[in-house]
């Protein structure tokens, strides 16, 4: 008998990804904060950090694109560099939550009984102090600034992942599709990994992207109490934060960073409707 | 396969379940004995929340792990209650198989059918990827599936409830099992897909020697599909013996009244089902006599002193009631009428 070569998965994905539109949506705005932050690296139309105070709060002209701030910095090179901070808060915040929050919220439901329990109240304690308190304390302790706030960003969004996960994955360990897999002769360790874990990837990912809007936001609040990037650092959370004070003199300030954010967060989350859709065989319509 | 066809293969004593329920421990199932030998087919038929499932997930090892089991199940001499995790899970889908009641769901729906097929063989046999490939196509060959060399990397949700229910059986069958466990296989099939699953099951069966415990509510499928059965009421065996016999001298009142509530085709117009008065006992709350006393006609006051024994009444054929002179007395078709 003759067996046919199984259509290569890669390229299958991408022709239909380029196809998807939310998803092409969602990467081109993703690539342009990425491409913002990569480009800041090189190349700002201006320092983000001199400060001309002669020069503050100037209109956008050909010299400043988008204005100048109170202290006379450019706005775009504050934007641009500001994405940095934005991406590294987002990514490295989720990621902390992610790993560790699906991780315990796997073993939650794999386990189930007091391992299951002793996460899950674990993760109650966790939820019950709220994010900038953690913060505060580990700014105490260690300092405040970029490190510290990503790290209490994170850290608030593990029980989130821990309970996600877990809810999503107890409703497929009660799937007969495991049980039939349980009777194959597959032990937890697999089950979680080769059927639990595909199949919680879309609530996964959802949440994912609303993680990243809310440490976006969260890095804001916390720049906000001096507990978050410090200065002269820029980022949009803090651009933001800065504008509030003037914002009857200068209400574009406010603006700026705020569709930049709206950006991100759109980006990310089209991006996250996308691969859903691409990763779930049932929602690709082709054979 | 190996050993010789006398040895039995399956040995169930006095098999107990207690499960736990939010209204307390339930005895789900009480003292289940029976005997399987190599290329025997046997049906458990009863309704819902009888332990029809419970006592094949136990055969499994799938039960939750709150649940308690006692008695003995052994797999040609060897003890599996109480059998490490690691050890059952070398059995599973390896020596023993299932095929489930719902095709739908029992496939995982993220994963391409071939691969589903090529698990077990991958694991338990240590095929290479090419060869567990290969296999997988055979197996759908042979269950039926239409191309099945072209639709080996489709989806579940790309098949039909029939197809499905194929495959499903392809992945049972994978590694060539001793014992086949089928949880009402075709309950949740059309009427005219029922007959050909059955058949290739019975097919797959007899090609390969195994040992099938077939599970279903229905008398037809029972009494067409298999050579021995066993009536199961409130988590115990009230009848069991050949097929042939049990239906001709049906000896419990339940097993009788389960045939006089089966519609049948040339019944008088306006003839209504005859029913069996009264509901299934919840399990936590079980009586400690015999769980049918209180939908039975001829219940006495010694049938809920203590779960009656079964007794032979001819040919291997055994009956769990105290009353069986007078059930029995006349030729099983007059009650039956």
């Amino acid at each position: 008998m003759s067996v046919p070569l199984r259509p290569s998965r890669a390229t299958g994905f991408w022709s239909r990804a380029l196809r998807h539109r939310s998803f092409v949506a969602g990467g081109a705005l993703v690539l342009l904060v990425l491409g913002a932050a990569l480009l800041s690296l090189a190349w700002t139309p201006w320092s983000a950090y001199d400060i001309d105070i002669a020069a503050k709060l100037k209109p956008p002209s050909s010299a400043h694109w988008l204005g100048t701030d109170v202290f006379g910095r450019d706005i775009v090179s504050l934007l641009l560099v500001g994405a940095r901070a934005t991406i590294a808060v987002g990514i490295i915040a989720v990621g902390i939550g992610l790993s560790f929050g699906v991780g315990l919220g796997l073993v939650a439901a794999a386990k189930k009984a007091w391992v299951e329990e002793l996460i899950m109240r674990m993760s109650d304690f966790t939820f019950a102090f709220p994010a900038v308190l953690s913060a505060i304390m580990l700014a105490a302790a260690v300092g405040p600034g970029m490190v510290t706030s990503i790290t209490a960003i994170g850290i608030f969004q593990i029980p989130t992942f821990v309970r996600v996960t877990r809810a999503s994955a107890n409703a497929i360990w009660s799937r007969e599709f495991v049980l039939a897999a349980r009777a194959s002769g597959k032990g937890a360790f697999r089950i979680t990994t080769e059927h639990v874990l595909p199949n919680i990837l879309s609530v996964l990912i959802v949440q994912a992207t609303i993680g990243f809007a809310l440490a976006i936001l969260a890095e804001a609040a916390l720049s906000y109490l001096g507990l978050g990037t410090q200065p002269p650092q820029p980022s949009w959370g803090r651009m933001l934060n800065e504008a509030q004070t003037l914002l009857f003199q200068a209400p574009s300030l406010a603006v700026y960073p705020g569709v930049a954010i709206a950006i991100a967060v759109l980006g990310l989350n089209l991006l996250g409707d996308g691969l859903r859709d691409l990763l779930d065989p049932r929602l690709s319509r082709e054979r | 396969m190996s050993g010789t066809d006398h040895k039995p293969l399956l040995e169930v004593e006095n098999l107990g379940i207690q499960l736990s329920t939010s209204r307390g421990p339930a005895q789900a199932v009480r003292e289940v004995s029976f005997v399987l030998k190599r290329g025997e087919t046997l049906g458990l038929v009863g309704e819902s929340g009888c332990g029809k499932s419970i006592t094949a997930l136990a055969l499994m090892g799938l039960l939750p792990e709150s649940a308690g089991v006692s008695g003995s199940i052994k797999l040609d001499g060897n003890e599996l209650v109480g059998l490490p995790d690691a050890d059952y899970c070398k059995l599973r889908g390896n020596r023993i198989s299932m095929i489930f009641q719902e095709p739908m769901t029992a496939l995982n729906p993220m994963h391409t059918i071939g691969r589903q097929i090529a698990e077990p063989l991958r694991r338990h046999k240590n095929f290479s990827a090419a060869q567990a490939r290969k296999e997988a196509i055979a197996l759908l060959d042979r269950v039926g599936l239409p191309d099945a060399a072209g639709r080996v990397d489709a989806y579940p949700h790309q098949f039909s409830g029939g197809q499905r229910q194929r495959v499903t059986i392809a992945i049972a069958l994978a590694c060539q099992p001793d014992l086949l466990i089928a949880d009402e296989p075709t309950t949740a099939l059309d009427v005219t897909i029922q007959g050909q699953i059955l058949d290739l099951i019975a097919d797959l069966v007899t090609e390969r020697g195994m040992a099938m415990i077939l599970i279903s509510h229905d008398l037809g499928v029972i009494a067409e599909n298999v050579r021995r059965m066993m009536v199961m009421y409130g988590g115990t065996v009230v009848e069991s013996g050949a097929t042939d016999g049990v239906f001709s001298r049906m000896g419990h009142p339940y097993t009788q009244g389960l045939f006089r509530a089966r519609p049948r085709l040339g019944a008088k117009k306006g003839t209504r089902l005859k029913t069996i008065s009264g509901t299934v006992p919840e399990l936590a709350d079980l009586p400690i006599g015999c769980p049918f006393a209180d939908r039975c006609p001829l219940v006495e006051s010694r049938c809920r002193a203590a779960l009656p024994a079964a007794i032979d009444v001819g040919g291997g054929h055994h009956v769990r009631c105290l009353r069986t002179d007078v059930s029995m007395a006349g030729p099983a078709e007059v009650l039956g009428a």
